[in-house]
């Protein structure tokens, strides 16, 4: 069985985001980029079934910047090959673009599973598994917790609110978006990634078709200016202590 | 095309969910404002009942076939889309849900119509559908239009009163042979819902909840929370990634995949506050809040916020309850 991550990387949140001089995106220039945190939970699942039932791993990104180390990453922790799509993504590549390189790459290579990260903060334009899997004119479940495959068919649990669960049985191949696997994603130390770096190669393609009509315009991006902020309580960790316990005596809180 | 809007009713075991109505309420003003026609469209096995309901919209378009009487992506994807092809709606509204996700950008690129996500409001402005979008874990909103005439957009629940959506009486149902397209679910075969387990304690039932979330840092820490819990005499709950990472059971998540709590008091410790977090307890009585990070969006749902080290604060709060006993 073949399996395709779909890695990305996106902005990360513990940094502040600063605004472009148009007010339109994000200024890119000092950007820190990190992993979406979803498409961890889909490689460790990918690396799951390679386990149970053999084949190879395939991790798959768009060439935004260090995405080797990612993809690097992806080799330590037991993916086979690692392939970077080129083109220019300085600017962030929106959802549609995304998975429209991604189905045409997919497409010129062995795929019988394509595991997604289920959304990122940065899909404006919605979530890459749903779109990569329309491209490509195969099945698809998005919000998945468990998938087992069982020749060609796969048997996932989606989650709907409230810890519900609904189980469909998919053909393959299909693309499935990941919420979480069964075991936390494993960690690959920096020793293993920098063995990688030496012994392996990450493969590049250029598709020939990347384009999509499906477009979206941001006007403004803006912080929220909310109707309703917390009033914040200062000082050290007694005096904020203090006021609380006042706060809730007040509300009959604590008696 | 038309001016008419279309919104996706979303039900679950036969009820429809209240998504349905905050989006039928919006809908309502929306095709107002566009001189357009509401529709809500209906998929499911049958038509009679759940339509009495959607009185709010001009008509209800109904796709009723044994083979969609429950939930499946790609069947679904493809009823829906077939009735967007031929009816071209101006605006589609769908809920951010777990099944909407599937329909919302698999109609978009079914058909090349563009798509605005984690959408949480919407107007008109001189004939053109602005949408306000909730990005990067809700740090940003994004003010954001369709390059082309038609646009669909998932809506985050929550964002408009369901009361606005609702309506005595239905609305005429128009029903739709369901297409050729959806055969065989299209590689999707539904097999079964599966229940939640049962937790030990019910957390939706609490008066005091002490939710943790990642700033946490590791399942040990979590005993410094749980004594603060203890000493206001309520229960632990938190955020997905600590039920993810198996520190807590599914049973003490809230939010969207998890529980919607309404308690009289809410702490949330080390959580950032992301839309699908605030979907579950935005509406607690008291919501008070700690994070190092002074930006974090939870600070926009919280009463009080503390923006500190939660390593420093909690056990400082902990004492201090105690002793005020
Ligand atoms: C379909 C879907 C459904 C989802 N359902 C849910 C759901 O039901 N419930 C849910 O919670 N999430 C849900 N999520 C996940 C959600 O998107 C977020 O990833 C999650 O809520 C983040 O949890 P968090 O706030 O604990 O972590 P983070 O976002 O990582 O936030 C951690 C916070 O801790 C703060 N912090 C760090 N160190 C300290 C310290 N020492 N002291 C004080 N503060 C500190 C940081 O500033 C940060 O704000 C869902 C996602 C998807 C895609
Ligand atoms: N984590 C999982 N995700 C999806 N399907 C599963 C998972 N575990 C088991 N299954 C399948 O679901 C069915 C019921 O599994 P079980 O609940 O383990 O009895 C079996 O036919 C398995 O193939």
């Amino acid at each position: 069985m073949d399996i395709v991550v779909c890695m990305k990387q996106v902005p990360d949140l513990v940094e502040e985001l600063e605004l472009n001089d148009e007010g339109t995106g994000l200024n890119r220039d000092y950007l820190k980029l990190v992993v979406n945190e979803f498409d961890d939970w889909a490689l460790e699942q990918a690396l799951l079934l390679k386990e149970q039932n053999g084949g190879t791993v395939t991790c798959l990104a768009l060439d935004t910047p260090e995405v080797d180390t990612t993809l690097f990453t992806c080799l330590a922790k037991g993916a086979d090959k690692a392939i970077k799509i080129e083109g220019d993504f300085v600017g962030g590549a929106t959802s549609h673009q995304a998975a429209k390189l991604f189905a045409e790459t997919i497409k010129t290579m062995p795929h019988d599973l394509i595991l997604t990260g289920v959304q990122s903060v940065e899909d404006l334009d919605g979530q890459n598994a749903v779109l990569l899997a329309t491209y490509l004119g195969i099945p698809h479940v998005s919000v998945v917790t468990g998938v087992a495959v069982n020749g060609k068919v796969a048997t996932v649990r989606k989650e709907y609110a409230g810890g519900m669960l609904a189980e469909f049985e998919v053909d393959l191949p299909a693309v499935l978006g990941i919420q979480a696997a069964p075991q936390a994603p494993r960690y690959a130390p920096i020793s293993k990634v920098r063995a990688m770096m030496k012994e392996k190669k990450i493969n590049q393609v250029t598709p020939t078709d990347g384009q999509v009509d499906a477009g979206v315009r941001i006007r403004r991006l803006f912080k929220p200016e909310s109707g309703r902020h917390a009033e914040m309580i200062e000082g050290d960790a007694n005096a904020v202590a203090e006021r609380v316990v006042g706060i809730l005596k007040e509300k009959a809180l604590v008696k | 095309m038309s001016n008419d809007i279309f919104v996706v009713v979303e039900q679950l075991k036969g009820k429809i969910s209240d998504i349905t109505f905050e989006m039928l309420g919006k809908g309502r003003e929306m095709a107002d404002a566009l001189g357009g026609k509401l529709y809500a469209v209906l998929i499911g096995s049958q038509c009679a009942g759940l339509a009495d309901e959607l009185g709010k919209a001009d008509g209800v378009l109904c796709v009723a076939d044994v083979r969609l009487a429950n939930f499946n992506p790609t069947a679904y994807k493809h009823a829906l889309g077939e009735l967007v092809r031929e009816r071209a709606p101006r605006l589609l509204m769908i809920g951010n849900t777990s099944m909407g996700m599937d329909l919302a950008a698999g109609v978009s690129a079914l058909l090349n119509i563009p798509l605005i996500a984690y959408c949480n409001n919407l107007r008109v402005e001189e004939g053109k559908i602005v949408a306000t979008a909730q990005i990067y874990g809700g740090k940003l909103f994004a003010d954001a239009e369709a390059t082309g005439d038609q646009l669909v957009v998932s809506i985050l629940a929550g964002s408009f009163s369901a009361d606005a959506g609702k309506a005595t009486g239905g609305a005429p149902v128009e029903e739709i042979k369901a297409p050729l397209s959806i055969n065989g679910g299209a590689g999707v075969r539904f097999k079964q819902l599966i229940e939640p387990e049962a937790a030990d304690v019910d957390i939706t039932k609490q008066d005091i909840l002490v939710s943790v979330g990642r700033g946490i840092q590791s399942a040990d820490n979590l005993e410094l929370v749980e004594e603060l819990a203890n000493a206001l005499g309520g229960v632990l709950s938190s955020s997905r990634p600590i039920v993810d990472n198996g520190w807590l059971p599914k049973a003490r998540q809230v939010g969207k995949s998890g529980a919607t709590v309404k308690p009289k008091l809410y702490f949330a410790v080390g959580i950032s506050g992301a839309p699908e977090h605030l979907e579950g307890m935005r509406d607690a009585g008291l919501i008070i809040a700690i994070n190092s990070d002074p930006k974090a969006p939870i600070f926009d749902v919280a009463h009080y916020g503390i923006a500190a080290d939660l390593f420093d604060v909690v056990p400082a709060l902990t004492e201090k309850i105690k002793e005020a006993k």
